[in-house]
């Protein structure tokens, strides 16, 4: 049975198991929009440094109004505080970081992800474009590359594929897909399904999935 | 020894049409807000800048937009600006999309003496094109070069009459690297000190590469306020 429900139940959803990729003692990266969100449910029992590119090493909460420094924002643009123990860096030597592989996570958006772990994020041929920021540079400099978006568009066709439609931000970057409908690893030989959201079957899974989807071995005995 | 002014407009009064100029700040954070502003009502046109965002409508780079001074623009995010699209689609404004740690290496390595890096960003995506591949322990990556400016405009929280810089948190970015890549670099502090005054193992910036600095006080405008709720 398909489910239903509402924008933010969803990216709730997403963002929340997304939360669970992050292991205490690790430096995350997280990306503009729905990935920001996954902050707010990191358990209080995990000691985890958030980074942000535009040169702060440990993002802490948004600020009360007597603590806004509008010389800190993280890389949304959005006025945060820094976490006891951060530090500031210049945004070459805060890419260095990221490019050197220093970072253990990063969580970013999509808009395609293809069987081979393309990703594409940052433009649509056609539409203006702003830029892919540090996009690009992100999905090379992180141990593992997860990104969190809806299974489908918004006509209900699969964001997941065999090869992207849309121009490349990173080629054979991403190691984990999640969405609201299921949780797909990027593998050698092609894409594996490890986990189906509640209210989902296999086989739905496979219909809105638009590349060859192997699935784990654990699975069968749970969702068949 | 260092050119200390007191007018803004006295500050970028050379800096001529056609120069290449850098200017510091990520989204309105650590912009150098009154050179900016000097640039608009010195009408200098033709200008290529290199920035890693162009500011909003009606404030940074986005003034220099609206009065037409820009050219060519090389930085990683425009989005924030209707003008600016305006400009690309009618064909009056060239940009150039670098991804933002290539932007800053770039940068970093124009004002290092290096002429070109290899990095793994953008391999296998548009900003590919006419670029070196490489492959390096099995690994792809592209050629990119590193960029110099006639004019670098950053802004730092304090700077002493030798040029020394120091910067205040995230308003510290692209600063560093364009003080450094650019042939003539004026620095806008907050707070313009004695040498001597500032602790020479806090300083980010040294000052050879700082050329002339203005004491001046920013609007610090804030993009996206965002606040914690109270308990």
């Amino acid at each position: 049975m398909a489910v239903n429900l509402d924008k933010a139940t969803v990216r709730e959803k997403i963002a929340r198991r997304a939360e669970q990729e992050i292991e205490s003692g690790f430096y995350v990266n997280l990306g503009i929009g729905m990935p920001t969100m996954v902050a707010n449910y990191i358990q209080p029992d995990k000691q985890v440094v958030l980074q942000s590119e535009n040169g702060l090493l440990g993002i802490g909460r948004s600020p009360y109004e007597d603590e806004v420094d509008p010389d800190l924002i993280n890389a949304g643009k959005e006025t945060v505080t820094a976490s006891v123990g951060a530090s500031y860096c210049d945004s070459a030597e805060s890419f260095g970081m990221i490019r050197g592989e220093h970072l253990d996570l990063a969580i970013l958006g999509g808009m395609e992800v293809s069987e081979t772990g393309n990703l594409a994020n940052w433009m649509i041929p056609g539409k203006m474009i702003k830029g892919m920021g540090g996009a690009m540079d992100i999905v090379h400099g992180s141990k593992k590359v997860v990104i969190i978006m809806d299974h489908v568009n918004k006509y209900g066709e699969p964001k997941i594929l065999k090869e992207c439609s849309l121009p490349l931000t990173g080629k054979g970057v991403v190691n984990r897909i999640i969405t609201d409908r299921a949780v797909i690893d990027v593998k050698e030989g092609g894409l594996e399904l490890v986990e189906v959201g509640e209210g989902w079957t296999i086989d739905e899974i496979k219909d809105c999935t638009g590349a060859g989807l192997k699935v784990h071995e654990d699975l069968y005995e749970t969702k068949q | 020894m260092k050119d200390i002014y007191t007018s803004f407009q006295e500050a970028v009064r050379d800096i001529e049409d056609y120069s290449t100029i850098m200017v510091g700040g990520f989204g309105l954070v650590g912009i150098p807000e009154n050179l900016i502003l000097a640039l608009v009502e010195s009408n200098a046109k033709h200008l290529t800048v290199i920035s890693n965002n162009c500011g909003v409508d009606d404030w940074g780079l986005g003034l220099l937009l609206q009065n037409k001074q820009i050219d060519k623009m090389i930085g990683s995010y425009v989005g924030e600006n209707k003008e600016f699209e305006r400009q690309v689609i009618e064909g009056e404004l060239e940009v150039e999309l670098v991804p933002q740690g290539t932007l800053a290496e770039r940068i970093r390595a124009g004002g290092a003496g290096i002429p070109a890096f290899y990095t793994p960003a953008g391999v296998g995506t548009p900003i590919a094109e006419g670029k070196e591949v490489r492959t390096f322990d099995g690994k792809e990556y592209l050629l990119q070069t590193g960029l110099t400016a006639d004019y670098s405009l950053v802004r730092a929280a304090k700077g002493d009459k030798h040029g020394n810089l120091i910067y205040n948190k995230t308003a510290r970015n692209f600063n560093p690297m364009m003080a450094a890549a650019g042939a003539t670099t004026i620095a806008e502090v907050e707070k313009l000190v004695e040498p001597g005054t500032l602790d020479p193992d806090h300083i980010h910036t040294p000052g050879i590469y700082v050329q002339s600095l203005i004491e001046g006080q920013q609007e610090k405008r804030i993009e996206r306020l965002t606040l914690a709720k109270q308990a």
